[in-house]
């Protein structure tokens, strides 16, 4: 058989089909809500973020400290063992520069950039690491490798959420703090 | 092996298109009667059906399988539908080769269905609950930031330009002008793909496959029947699948294990040994240009980070050594997420009979390969066939 001897089925349609109607459709916007429990590794990981601090979980078997924090290690399938409490710095493991919002539309052009990026937590296992946003850094100063520190919300204003760290922020060498000094 | 031989014996396809008229279910009926016909069968002589079709979500159809099962055929038969992602389509002729080589079954119409444009006004945004909804969702993620993510990532450790990537885009583009079922064909340089809109940089516009609605389906049969049946049958003479964490910031995103794991179990399944040798034609998936590359690294088709030299010294053109994406991939035909992987596995089966026409790959090619990706960067499937 060859595919150039068949019509294909598709039909492609325009958008000016849509619009003026040459094509119907029917719409919908659901309404749904959803309630997700945090679970108990998850439960715990909030809680400490609301403390200001982030915290990870061992495995004895597989020495591995794990982040974000399960109650299971799915290498060993077996109970993980302890808490850990972590660093809240760690290392850029890869970033991206971000001109859409999740939704697909542009961001306008007075919106700054989004910076996700990977962060390497510091304390936990190497290569472990969580997504997060970067911020407080022009975007052409950053690298991968980048030693990055949290910046967190005011204790009044966390609510046990991953945003109670607000973004990872450049951990400034001290060189930089002196440049700034010597300006002033 | 105590596996039953199973071979594909026909193919349908519809258009690949960013917003079809049809249905769901009328583009299944499309890909399904096609694939029928082309090897003179009819409906009552399937044993079993099955479907793949990637999220609900695009469709805003709930239990979806049973809503396109009438398109696909199923209707009073074993039907069952299967999703892993964006790795479906190539999980779909895994699916249904189970049903014939464990002998349940002697004919089986595998159907791979995808509606994206039913999801206004982007599906991207159908893609929000796919990321952890406790620490990932609240950060308001979409799917272009983590590839944006691992293209870095890929680029940092083997010291890639986003130029030696773009050619990836610049080669499948050009071979869709060739498909006829391909939905963005066109003529392209890496300056254009460099220039157009950055979305996520290091990911710009060009360097994507688009949405897209269409349909693809194949008939499998037992080796006793695909005899009666045609004169070149081709072989699923290996399978693999296997996924990894959903921790993905946990994982070194260079390089594709799963995909390799997937990889080794197809290949030790029909005998491949030196995978870069035995493998004479390949469609690895392509969503994004660098994937193609990721994925031609775990498949172990070249050394790791060595896949964009192949690529810019012609190796993987149609008329290179080692043909990648002849087709013209998810990047030129269109991405309607698990038509294309079976768009994919159509491509080898026509390559390897010698029906490809203008895409047809010199050197009468034997032994060819498809493979897919999906879920959150943890899917790989892989399907080893042979004339």
């Amino acid at each position: 058989m060859k595919l150039e001897d068949y019509k294909l089925g598709g039909t492609a349609l325009r958008s000016s089909d849509i619009k003026q109607g040459r094509v119907l459709s029917t719409s919908w916007e659901p309404d749904l809500a959803y309630a997700w429990d945090d679970g108990v590794a998850i439960g715990r990981y909030l809680a400490e973020l609301k403390n200001g601090r982030i915290i990870g979980r061992a495995c004895h078997t597989c020495n591995r400290i794990m982040i974000p924090p399960r109650m299971f290690c799915e290498l060993c399938f077996r109970p993980s063992d302890e808490w850990v409490i972590l660093e809240d710095t760690g290392t850029v493991n890869t970033f991206s520069i971000v001109h859409v919002n999740w939704d697909a539309s542009r961001r306008g052009p007075k919106e700054k950039p989004l910076i996700p990026a990977v962060i390497e937590i510091d304390g936990a296992s190497e290569g472990m690491g969580i997504m997060h946003m970067l911020g407080g850094v022009d975007p052409d100063e950053i690298t991968i490798g980048m030693r990055v520190k949290a910046v967190w919300k005011k204790p009044e204003e966390r609510e046990g959420a991953i945003t109670d760290i607000l973004h990872f922020e450049p951990v400034r060498p001290k060189a930089t703090k002196q440049r700034a000094g010597r300006k002033r | 092996m105590a596996y039953r031989k199973v071979a594909i014996v026909g193919a349908g396809i519809t258009k690949f298109v960013r917003r079809a008229q049809e249905t769901g279910k009328e583009l299944s009926w499309q890909a399904a009667k096609m694939a029928l016909d082309s090897c003179d069968l009819s409906l009552e002589q399937v044993d079993c059906v099955t479907l793949g079709t990637a999220p609900d979500a695009f469709d805003g159809v709930h239990m979806k399988g049973e809503y396109l099962a009438d398109g696909a055929g199923a209707w009073r038969k074993p039907y069952m539908r299967h999703y892993v992602g964006g790795g479906t389509g190539v999980f779909s002729p895994i699916h249904g080769w189970f049903h014939v080589a464990s002998g349940m079954a002697d004919i089986v119409l595998v159907v791979a269905e995808e509606k994206m444009s039913s999801c206004v006004p982007h599906p991207q945004g159908a893609f929000l609950t796919i990321f952890d909804h406790t620490t990932e969702q609240p950060l308001k993620p979409n799917l272009i930031w983590i590839f944006a993510l691992e293209m870095n990532r890929y680029m940092q450790a083997y010291g890639l330009s986003k130029a030696d990537i773009a050619l990836v885009s610049v080669k499948n583009k050009k071979n869709a002008i060739d498909h006829p079922a391909a939905q963005i064909p066109e003529e392209i340089t890496v300056d254009d793909v460099l220039n157009s809109e950055t979305l996520a940089w290091p990911v710009n516009r060009l360097d994507i496959s688009p949405a897209s609605d269409g349909a693809a389906a194949i008939v499998l049969a037992s080796e006793r029947v695909a005899r009666r049946l045609t004169d070149k049958p081709v072989w699923i003479d290996g399978v693999g699948f296997a996924i990894d964490t959903a921790y993905w910031a946990t994982r070194d995103l260079c390089y594709p294990t799963y995909v390799e794991t997937a990889a080794r179990q197809a290949y030790e399944m029909a005998g491949i040994t030196e995978p870069s040798k035995q493998i004479h034609v390949a469609e690895p998936y392509d969503p994004f240009d660098y994937k193609e590359l990721h994925h031609m690294e775990g498949l172990m088709l070249c050394p790791r980070g060595k896949a964009a030299q192949l690529t810019a010294d012609g190796v993987t053109q149609r008329d290179g050594n080692l043909p990648i994406c002849p087709s013209g991939g998810a990047l030129g035909v269109g991405n309607p997420i698990a038509a294309t992987g079976l768009m994919k596995i159509i491509e080898i089966f026509l390559q390897l009979r010698g029906e490809a026409g203008k895409r047809q790959v010199p050197g009468n090619p034997t032994c060819g390969l498809a493979q897919a990706w999906g879920d959150l960067m943890q899917m790989g499937t892989v399907v080893v066939m042979r004339s």
